[in-house]
Protein backbone atom coordinates (compact mmCIF):
# COMPACT_ATOMS: atom_id res chain seq x y z
CA UNK A 1 0.00 0.00 0.00
CA UNK A 2 1.39 3.33 -0.83
CA UNK A 3 1.61 6.39 1.67
CA UNK A 4 -1.24 8.44 -0.78
CA UNK A 5 -3.72 5.41 0.21
CA UNK A 6 -2.45 4.98 3.92
CA UNK A 7 -3.06 9.09 4.43
CA UNK A 8 -6.83 8.83 2.19
CA UNK A 9 -7.64 5.89 4.40
CA UNK A 10 -6.55 7.84 7.90
CA UNK A 11 -8.94 11.24 6.57
CA UNK A 12 -11.29 8.18 5.53
CA UNK A 13 -10.97 6.84 9.42
CA UNK A 14 -11.06 9.81 10.97
CA UNK A 15 -14.20 11.10 9.27
CA UNK A 16 -16.35 8.79 11.16
CA UNK A 17 -13.84 8.43 14.30
CA UNK A 18 -14.13 12.14 15.06
CA UNK A 19 -17.26 13.07 14.14
CA UNK A 20 -18.70 9.24 15.84
CA UNK A 21 -16.91 10.55 18.78
CA UNK A 22 -18.52 13.42 19.34
CA UNK A 23 -21.90 12.25 18.49
CA UNK A 24 -21.39 9.13 21.11
CA UNK A 25 -20.15 12.22 23.58
CA UNK A 26 -23.11 14.72 22.80
CA UNK A 27 -26.13 11.96 22.75
CA UNK A 28 -24.65 10.25 26.34
CA UNK A 29 -24.37 13.56 27.93
CA UNK A 30 -28.15 13.81 26.69
CA UNK A 31 -29.29 10.28 27.44
CA UNK A 32 -28.33 10.79 30.97
CA UNK A 33 -29.93 14.07 31.51
CA UNK A 34 -33.30 12.66 28.98
CA UNK A 35 -33.40 9.59 32.08
CA UNK A 36 -33.30 12.03 34.78
CA UNK A 37 -36.55 13.69 33.35
CA UNK A 38 -37.73 10.22 32.28
CA UNK A 39 -37.39 8.92 35.89
CA UNK A 40 -40.05 11.64 37.50
CA UNK A 41 -42.25 12.21 34.16
CA UNK A 42 -42.15 9.54 32.41
CA UNK A 43 -44.91 11.46 29.47
CA UNK A 44 -41.74 13.70 28.31
CA UNK A 45 -40.56 10.65 26.82
CA UNK A 46 -40.76 11.52 23.19
CA UNK A 47 -39.76 15.35 23.50
CA UNK A 48 -36.42 14.59 25.65
CA UNK A 49 -35.67 11.59 23.05
CA UNK A 50 -36.16 13.69 19.98
CA UNK A 51 -33.59 15.97 21.79
CA UNK A 52 -31.17 13.25 23.10
CA UNK A 53 -30.88 12.68 19.23
CA UNK A 54 -29.70 15.90 18.04
CA UNK A 55 -26.12 15.58 18.19
CA UNK A 56 -26.56 11.85 16.58
CA UNK A 57 -25.95 13.47 13.14
CA UNK A 58 -22.45 14.56 13.15
CA UNK A 59 -21.75 10.45 13.90
CA UNK A 60 -24.06 9.87 10.33
CA UNK A 61 -22.38 12.98 8.65
CA UNK A 62 -19.03 11.75 9.50
CA UNK A 63 -20.13 8.49 8.07
CA UNK A 64 -21.35 9.90 4.81
CA UNK A 65 -18.19 11.84 4.09
CA UNK A 66 -16.05 7.94 4.75
CA UNK A 67 -17.84 6.19 2.41
CA UNK A 68 -17.93 8.90 -0.72
CA UNK A 69 -13.97 8.53 0.02
CA UNK A 70 -13.63 5.16 0.09
CA UNK A 71 -16.01 5.02 -3.13
CA UNK A 72 -13.52 7.28 -4.84
CA UNK A 73 -10.18 5.79 -3.73
CA UNK A 74 -9.86 2.62 -4.76
CA UNK A 75 -11.45 0.71 -1.59
CA UNK A 76 -14.95 0.63 -2.84
CA UNK A 77 -14.72 1.87 -6.24
CA UNK A 78 -13.26 4.50 -8.44
CA UNK A 79 -9.12 4.59 -9.07
CA UNK A 80 -6.63 3.54 -6.37
CA UNK A 81 -4.25 6.03 -4.83
CA UNK A 82 -1.06 6.04 -5.68
CA UNK A 83 0.73 8.95 -5.24
CA UNK A 84 1.66 10.46 -1.59
CA UNK A 85 -0.17 14.11 -2.88
CA UNK A 86 -3.49 12.95 -3.54
CA UNK A 87 -3.54 11.20 -0.10
CA UNK A 88 -2.94 14.13 1.35
CA UNK A 89 -5.49 15.85 -0.70
CA UNK A 90 -8.09 13.33 0.59
CA UNK A 91 -6.93 13.39 3.92
CA UNK A 92 -7.08 17.50 3.90
CA UNK A 93 -10.81 17.29 2.80
CA UNK A 94 -12.11 14.86 5.24
CA UNK A 95 -10.70 16.87 8.28
CA UNK A 96 -13.46 19.56 8.22
CA UNK A 97 -15.85 17.03 9.48
CA UNK A 98 -13.76 15.37 11.26
CA UNK A 99 -12.74 17.85 13.79
CA UNK A 100 -15.98 20.38 13.16
CA UNK A 101 -18.14 17.31 13.86
CA UNK A 102 -16.21 16.36 17.36
CA UNK A 103 -16.16 19.27 18.39
CA UNK A 104 -19.88 20.84 17.40
CA UNK A 105 -21.67 17.07 18.47
CA UNK A 106 -19.85 17.78 21.97
CA UNK A 107 -21.37 21.03 21.92
CA UNK A 108 -24.63 20.21 20.85
CA UNK A 109 -25.01 17.49 23.58
CA UNK A 110 -24.60 20.26 26.27
CA UNK A 111 -26.84 22.43 24.49
CA UNK A 112 -29.75 19.34 24.49
CA UNK A 113 -29.33 18.64 28.23
CA UNK A 114 -30.01 22.66 29.07
CA UNK A 115 -32.78 22.53 26.45
CA UNK A 116 -34.06 19.09 28.02
CA UNK A 117 -34.32 21.13 31.43
CA UNK A 118 -36.38 23.69 29.81
CA UNK A 119 -38.93 20.62 28.81
CA UNK A 120 -38.55 19.52 31.69
CA UNK A 121 -39.60 22.42 33.51
CA UNK A 122 -41.56 23.50 31.10
CA UNK A 123 -42.87 20.47 28.48
CA UNK A 124 -45.19 23.21 26.44
CA UNK A 125 -41.70 25.01 25.44
CA UNK A 126 -40.69 22.22 23.30
CA UNK A 127 -40.68 23.94 20.04
CA UNK A 128 -38.07 26.59 21.31
CA UNK A 129 -36.29 24.42 23.64
CA UNK A 130 -35.40 21.90 20.01
CA UNK A 131 -34.13 25.17 18.14
CA UNK A 132 -30.94 26.02 20.63
CA UNK A 133 -29.30 22.90 20.06
CA UNK A 134 -30.53 22.53 16.33
CA UNK A 135 -28.62 25.62 15.47
CA UNK A 136 -25.36 23.87 16.15
CA UNK A 137 -26.13 21.66 13.93
CA UNK A 138 -25.42 24.57 11.30
CA UNK A 139 -21.43 24.32 11.41
CA UNK A 140 -21.69 20.46 11.52
CA UNK A 141 -23.51 21.08 7.90
CA UNK A 142 -21.47 23.42 6.79
CA UNK A 143 -18.13 21.44 7.30
CA UNK A 144 -20.14 18.61 5.76
CA UNK A 145 -20.65 20.43 2.76
CA UNK A 146 -17.15 21.88 2.79
CA UNK A 147 -15.60 17.85 3.21
CA UNK A 148 -17.99 16.67 -0.01
CA UNK A 149 -17.29 19.22 -2.42
CA UNK A 150 -13.63 19.00 -1.29
CA UNK A 151 -13.24 14.81 -1.71
CA UNK A 152 -15.88 14.51 -5.28
CA UNK A 153 -13.78 17.61 -6.67
CA UNK A 154 -9.99 15.62 -6.11
CA UNK B 1 -17.89 13.40 40.94
CA UNK B 2 -17.13 15.70 37.94
CA UNK B 3 -19.65 18.19 36.74
CA UNK B 4 -20.77 16.26 33.77
CA UNK B 5 -21.76 13.04 36.41
CA UNK B 6 -24.35 15.43 37.61
CA UNK B 7 -26.91 15.29 34.12
CA UNK B 8 -28.95 12.89 35.12
CA UNK B 9 -29.57 14.29 38.72
CA UNK B 10 -29.83 17.78 37.90
CA UNK B 11 -32.56 16.95 34.86
CA UNK B 12 -34.33 14.65 37.70
CA UNK B 13 -33.93 17.90 39.70
CA UNK B 14 -35.74 20.14 37.04
CA UNK B 15 -38.77 18.01 37.49
CA UNK B 16 -38.76 18.01 40.69
CA UNK B 17 -38.07 21.52 41.25
CA UNK B 18 -42.21 22.05 40.32
CA UNK B 19 -43.39 20.58 42.79
CA UNK B 20 -41.67 22.84 45.31
CA UNK B 21 -43.64 25.21 47.05
CA UNK B 22 -44.15 28.78 45.70
CA UNK B 23 -44.66 32.38 47.01
CA UNK B 24 -48.25 31.68 45.82
CA UNK B 25 -48.95 28.46 47.85
CA UNK B 26 -47.43 29.89 50.90
CA UNK B 27 -49.81 32.81 50.07
CA UNK B 28 -52.78 30.64 49.99
CA UNK B 29 -51.87 28.71 53.45
CA UNK B 30 -51.52 31.64 54.98
CA UNK B 31 -55.10 32.48 54.63
CA UNK B 32 -56.12 28.65 55.75
CA UNK B 33 -58.12 28.96 58.97
CA UNK B 34 -56.86 26.12 60.80
CA UNK B 35 -53.76 23.19 60.82
CA UNK B 36 -55.79 21.00 59.58
CA UNK B 37 -56.72 22.34 56.10
CA UNK B 38 -52.87 23.65 56.05
CA UNK B 39 -51.66 19.90 56.45
CA UNK B 40 -54.73 18.60 53.47
CA UNK B 41 -52.70 20.92 51.31
CA UNK B 42 -49.81 19.50 51.79
CA UNK B 43 -50.63 16.22 51.83
CA UNK B 44 -52.34 17.33 48.45
CA UNK B 45 -48.89 18.26 47.17
CA UNK B 46 -47.92 14.80 47.79
CA UNK B 47 -46.13 16.22 51.42
CA UNK B 48 -45.60 13.18 54.31
CA UNK B 49 -45.77 9.27 54.03
CA UNK B 50 -48.48 6.47 52.78
CA UNK B 51 -49.10 6.59 56.80
CA UNK B 52 -52.96 7.99 56.65
CA UNK B 53 -53.50 10.58 59.60
CA UNK B 54 -50.22 12.06 59.50
CA UNK B 55 -50.68 15.38 61.71
CA UNK B 56 -48.00 18.46 60.88
CA UNK B 57 -45.01 18.00 62.31
CA UNK B 58 -45.54 14.04 61.48
CA UNK B 59 -45.59 15.24 58.41
CA UNK B 60 -43.00 17.83 58.26
CA UNK B 61 -40.80 14.52 60.05
CA UNK B 62 -41.52 12.63 57.00
CA UNK B 63 -40.18 15.14 54.39
CA UNK B 64 -36.90 15.86 56.14
CA UNK B 65 -36.51 12.41 56.23
CA UNK B 66 -36.77 12.25 52.63
CA UNK B 67 -34.58 14.98 52.23
CA UNK B 68 -31.33 13.00 53.66
CA UNK B 69 -32.15 9.75 51.43
CA UNK B 70 -32.11 12.32 48.60
CA UNK B 71 -28.65 11.83 47.37
CA UNK B 72 -29.45 7.91 47.32
CA UNK B 73 -32.54 8.90 45.64
CA UNK B 74 -30.81 10.93 42.95
CA UNK B 75 -27.42 8.72 42.68
CA UNK B 76 -25.17 11.61 43.34
CA UNK B 77 -21.94 11.15 45.79
CA UNK B 78 -23.38 11.50 49.36
CA UNK B 79 -20.29 13.75 50.17
CA UNK B 80 -21.61 16.96 48.63
CA UNK B 81 -24.06 17.09 51.76
CA UNK B 82 -21.84 16.25 54.07
CA UNK B 83 -21.70 19.54 54.45
CA UNK B 84 -25.48 20.23 55.21
CA UNK B 85 -24.86 17.60 57.54
CA UNK B 86 -23.01 18.30 59.55
CA UNK B 87 -25.51 20.02 61.80
CA UNK B 88 -26.84 17.07 62.47
CA UNK B 89 -23.94 15.21 63.41
CA UNK B 90 -23.57 17.62 66.24
CA UNK B 91 -27.28 17.91 67.18
CA UNK B 92 -26.79 14.13 67.68
CA UNK B 93 -23.29 14.20 69.85
CA UNK B 94 -24.73 17.46 71.88
CA UNK B 95 -27.89 14.86 72.33
CA UNK B 96 -26.14 11.74 72.90
CA UNK B 97 -23.21 13.33 76.05
CA UNK B 98 -26.77 15.17 77.52
CA UNK B 99 -28.33 11.81 77.47
CA UNK B 100 -25.10 9.93 78.92
CA UNK B 101 -24.31 11.85 81.85
CA UNK B 102 -27.96 13.25 82.73
CA UNK B 103 -29.44 9.69 82.57
CA UNK B 104 -32.30 11.77 80.79
CA UNK B 105 -33.73 9.81 77.98
CA UNK B 106 -34.43 12.78 75.07
CA UNK B 107 -35.69 10.48 72.55
CA UNK B 108 -36.97 13.42 69.94
CA UNK B 109 -33.91 15.18 69.86
CA UNK B 110 -32.14 12.56 67.84
CA UNK B 111 -32.16 12.94 64.19
CA UNK B 112 -31.64 10.17 61.56
CA UNK B 113 -28.12 9.65 60.24
CA UNK B 114 -26.51 6.92 57.40
CA UNK B 115 -23.01 6.50 60.30
CA UNK B 116 -23.94 8.51 63.38
CA UNK B 117 -27.54 7.82 64.22
CA UNK B 118 -29.02 7.33 67.55
CA UNK B 119 -27.42 4.02 68.49
CA UNK B 120 -23.89 4.28 67.70
CA UNK B 121 -23.05 7.83 68.92
CA UNK B 122 -24.56 6.95 72.44
CA UNK B 123 -22.19 4.30 72.17
CA UNK B 124 -19.32 6.29 71.24
CA UNK B 125 -20.51 8.79 74.10
CA UNK B 126 -21.07 5.94 76.58
CA UNK B 127 -17.69 4.15 75.93
CA UNK B 128 -15.67 7.82 75.04
CA UNK B 129 -14.63 6.55 71.98
CA UNK B 130 -14.56 9.67 70.54
CA UNK B 131 -11.83 8.75 67.95
CA UNK B 132 -14.54 7.04 66.45
CA UNK B 133 -16.14 10.63 65.61
CA UNK B 134 -14.62 12.53 62.63
CA UNK B 135 -11.83 14.10 62.97
CA UNK B 136 -13.12 17.87 63.23
CA UNK B 137 -15.60 16.50 66.28
CA UNK B 138 -13.29 14.55 68.32
CA UNK B 139 -11.42 17.47 70.68
CA UNK B 140 -14.74 19.24 70.66
CA UNK B 141 -16.52 16.04 71.78
CA UNK B 142 -14.28 15.26 74.46
CA UNK B 143 -14.28 18.74 75.82
CA UNK B 144 -17.81 19.07 76.01
CA UNK B 145 -18.20 16.23 77.71
CA UNK B 146 -15.86 17.18 80.39
CA UNK B 147 -17.43 20.44 80.64
CA UNK B 148 -20.49 18.58 81.27
CA UNK B 149 -18.76 15.50 83.83
CA UNK B 150 -17.07 17.93 85.76
CA UNK B 151 -18.86 21.60 86.24
CA UNK B 152 -22.16 20.56 84.99
CA UNK B 153 -22.23 23.45 82.63
CA UNK B 154 -24.75 22.20 80.31
CA UNK B 155 -24.63 25.89 78.26
CA UNK B 156 -20.63 25.75 78.05
CA UNK B 157 -21.16 21.96 76.53
CA UNK B 158 -23.54 23.64 73.94
CA UNK B 159 -20.94 26.57 73.13
CA UNK B 160 -18.29 24.09 72.54
CA UNK B 161 -20.25 22.28 70.28
CA UNK B 162 -21.78 24.62 68.32
CA UNK B 163 -18.53 26.52 67.91
CA UNK B 164 -16.70 23.19 66.77
CA UNK B 165 -19.88 22.66 64.24
CA UNK B 166 -19.61 26.24 62.62
CA UNK B 167 -15.40 25.95 62.79
CA UNK B 168 -16.25 22.94 60.72
CA UNK B 169 -18.64 24.17 58.40
CA UNK B 170 -16.45 27.01 57.93
CA UNK B 171 -13.45 24.99 57.23
CA UNK B 172 -15.43 22.34 54.69
CA UNK B 173 -16.70 25.33 52.98
CA UNK B 174 -12.89 26.47 52.44
CA UNK B 175 -11.93 23.13 50.76
CA UNK B 176 -15.15 22.48 48.63
CA UNK B 177 -14.62 22.33 45.32
CA UNK B 178 -18.46 23.61 45.08
CA UNK B 179 -18.80 27.56 44.69
CA UNK B 180 -22.49 26.88 45.93
CA UNK B 181 -20.96 25.50 48.90
CA UNK B 182 -18.03 27.48 49.91
CA UNK B 183 -20.72 30.86 49.95
CA UNK B 184 -22.78 28.80 51.59
CA UNK B 185 -20.61 27.77 54.59
CA UNK B 186 -19.37 31.84 54.49
CA UNK B 187 -23.02 32.96 55.07
CA UNK B 188 -23.93 29.97 57.57
CA UNK B 189 -21.02 30.86 60.12
CA UNK B 190 -21.54 34.88 59.62
CA UNK B 191 -25.15 34.63 60.39
CA UNK B 192 -24.42 32.31 63.10
CA UNK B 193 -21.77 34.59 64.29
CA UNK B 194 -23.90 37.36 64.19
CA UNK B 195 -27.41 35.53 66.14
CA UNK B 196 -24.75 34.43 68.92
CA UNK B 197 -23.23 38.09 69.44
CA UNK B 198 -26.41 39.49 69.52
CA UNK B 199 -27.62 37.34 71.52
CA UNK B 200 -24.51 37.38 73.70
CA UNK B 201 -24.70 41.46 73.76
CA UNK B 202 -28.26 41.11 74.88
CA UNK B 203 -27.46 39.38 78.02
CA UNK B 204 -24.51 41.42 78.65
CA UNK B 205 -22.17 38.31 78.04
CA UNK B 206 -18.68 38.52 78.65
CA UNK B 207 -15.72 39.03 76.53
CA UNK B 208 -14.20 35.09 77.56
CA UNK B 209 -17.38 33.44 76.73
CA UNK B 210 -17.88 35.55 73.05
CA UNK B 211 -14.35 34.58 72.21
CA UNK B 212 -15.24 30.31 73.47
CA UNK B 213 -18.89 31.02 71.39
CA UNK B 214 -18.35 32.90 68.12
CA UNK B 215 -16.64 30.73 65.71
CA UNK B 216 -14.08 32.18 62.82
CA UNK B 217 -15.86 33.47 60.27
CA UNK B 218 -14.47 34.15 56.49
CA UNK B 219 -16.51 37.30 56.20
CA UNK B 220 -16.62 38.59 59.34
CA UNK B 221 -13.87 40.17 61.31
CA UNK B 222 -13.75 38.01 64.30
CA UNK B 223 -12.09 39.72 67.21
CA UNK B 224 -14.27 43.05 65.97
CA UNK B 225 -17.29 40.95 66.62
CA UNK B 226 -16.30 40.07 69.98
CA UNK B 227 -15.50 43.36 70.52
CA UNK B 228 -18.00 45.12 69.59
CA UNK B 229 -20.67 41.95 71.23
CA UNK B 230 -18.73 43.04 74.43
CA UNK B 231 -20.07 46.83 74.39
CA UNK B 232 -23.62 46.30 73.08
CA UNK B 233 -26.23 44.81 70.59
CA UNK B 234 -25.73 49.02 69.12
CA UNK B 235 -22.40 48.43 68.17
CA UNK B 236 -22.32 44.99 66.71
CA UNK B 237 -25.01 46.63 64.59
CA UNK B 238 -22.86 49.39 63.39
CA UNK B 239 -19.31 47.33 62.55
CA UNK B 240 -21.96 45.36 60.49
CA UNK B 241 -23.23 47.98 58.65
CA UNK B 242 -19.74 48.33 57.35
CA UNK B 243 -19.63 44.98 56.01
CA UNK B 244 -21.36 42.88 52.96
CA UNK B 245 -23.93 41.99 55.55
CA UNK B 246 -25.28 45.55 56.37
CA UNK B 247 -29.10 44.52 55.21
CA UNK B 248 -28.57 41.97 58.23
CA UNK B 249 -27.82 45.27 60.31
CA UNK B 250 -30.90 46.78 59.01
CA UNK B 251 -32.52 43.85 59.90
CA UNK B 252 -31.40 43.44 63.09
CA UNK B 253 -32.77 47.40 64.11
CA UNK B 254 -36.22 45.50 63.55
CA UNK B 255 -36.15 42.51 65.08
CA UNK B 256 -34.67 39.32 65.61
CA UNK B 257 -37.90 37.76 63.41
CA UNK B 258 -36.95 40.13 60.73
CA UNK B 259 -33.16 39.34 60.86
CA UNK B 260 -33.91 35.41 60.46
CA UNK B 261 -36.07 36.28 57.91
CA UNK B 262 -33.64 38.08 56.43
CA UNK B 263 -31.12 35.27 56.36
CA UNK B 264 -32.99 32.86 55.08
CA UNK B 265 -33.73 35.02 52.21
CA UNK B 266 -30.18 36.10 51.49
CA UNK B 267 -30.22 32.29 51.03
CA UNK B 268 -32.55 31.95 48.82
CA UNK B 269 -31.14 34.48 46.67
CA UNK B 270 -27.54 33.19 46.78
CA UNK B 271 -28.70 29.62 45.47
CA UNK B 272 -31.21 30.98 42.72
CA UNK B 273 -28.90 31.58 40.18
CA UNK B 274 -28.71 27.57 40.57
CA UNK B 275 -31.85 27.41 38.33
CA UNK B 276 -30.24 27.90 35.27
CA UNK B 277 -27.04 25.53 35.41
CA UNK B 278 -27.35 22.08 34.01
CA UNK B 279 -24.42 20.32 34.47
CA UNK B 280 -22.83 20.68 38.18
CA UNK B 281 -23.45 19.74 41.68
CA UNK B 282 -24.81 23.41 42.28
CA UNK B 283 -28.49 22.66 41.10
CA UNK B 284 -28.68 19.58 43.43
CA UNK B 285 -27.55 21.57 46.67
CA UNK B 286 -29.71 24.26 45.91
CA UNK B 287 -32.73 21.84 45.25
CA UNK B 288 -32.06 20.13 49.38
CA UNK B 289 -31.46 24.07 50.70
CA UNK B 290 -34.77 25.24 48.81
CA UNK B 291 -36.19 21.92 50.54
CA UNK B 292 -35.24 23.01 53.82
CA UNK B 293 -36.43 26.33 53.15
CA UNK B 294 -40.10 25.27 52.40
CA UNK B 295 -39.78 22.62 55.38
CA UNK B 296 -38.94 25.46 57.52
CA UNK B 297 -41.85 27.81 55.79
CA UNK B 298 -44.78 25.26 56.12
CA UNK B 299 -43.28 24.53 60.33
CA UNK B 300 -43.67 28.45 60.70
CA UNK B 301 -47.49 28.71 59.37
CA UNK B 302 -48.35 25.09 61.22
CA UNK B 303 -47.10 26.45 64.24
CA UNK B 304 -48.29 30.00 63.88
CA UNK B 305 -52.09 27.94 63.35
CA UNK B 306 -51.96 26.09 66.11
CA UNK B 307 -51.16 29.08 68.37
CA UNK B 308 -53.78 31.45 66.73
CA UNK B 309 -51.80 33.83 65.10
CA UNK B 310 -53.00 36.31 62.84
CA UNK B 311 -52.63 36.29 59.18
CA UNK B 312 -50.33 38.76 58.98
CA UNK B 313 -47.65 38.10 61.81
CA UNK B 314 -47.47 34.93 59.48
CA UNK B 315 -47.31 37.22 56.54
CA UNK B 316 -44.39 39.20 57.92
CA UNK B 317 -42.60 36.08 58.89
CA UNK B 318 -42.94 34.76 55.17
CA UNK B 319 -39.79 33.75 53.54
CA UNK B 320 -39.11 34.23 50.16
CA UNK B 321 -39.24 31.05 47.94
CA UNK B 322 -36.76 29.23 45.20
CA UNK B 323 -39.61 29.23 42.48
Amino acid sequence: MSMGMFFALLGAALSTALAGWGSAWGTGMGGQAAAGVIAEDPDQFAKVLILQLLPGTQGIYGLLVTFITLTRIGILGGTPVTDTKTGLLYFAACLPIAIVGLISAYHQGRTSVASIGIVAKKPDQFGKAMLLPAMVETYAILALLISILAVVNI
Amino acid sequence: MADMDYLFAVARIRVLEKKLLSGADIEQMIAMPDTDRVTAFLEEKGWGSSDAGQKGEGILAAEEEKLRGLAKELRVDESIFELLSYTDLYQNLKAAIKTVLTNDAHPNVFVSHPQYGEARMLSIVREKKFEELPEHMREAAAEAYEALLTIRDGQLCDVILDRAALTAIGEAGKRSREKILRDYARLFVAVHDIRIAVRSAAAHKERAFLARAIAPSEALDEKRLIETAAIGTDAVIDYLSGTEYRGAAEALQKSATAFDLWCDDHLMEMIKPQKYNSVSSGPVVAYRLARENEIRMARIILTAKANGLPEEAIRERAREMYV
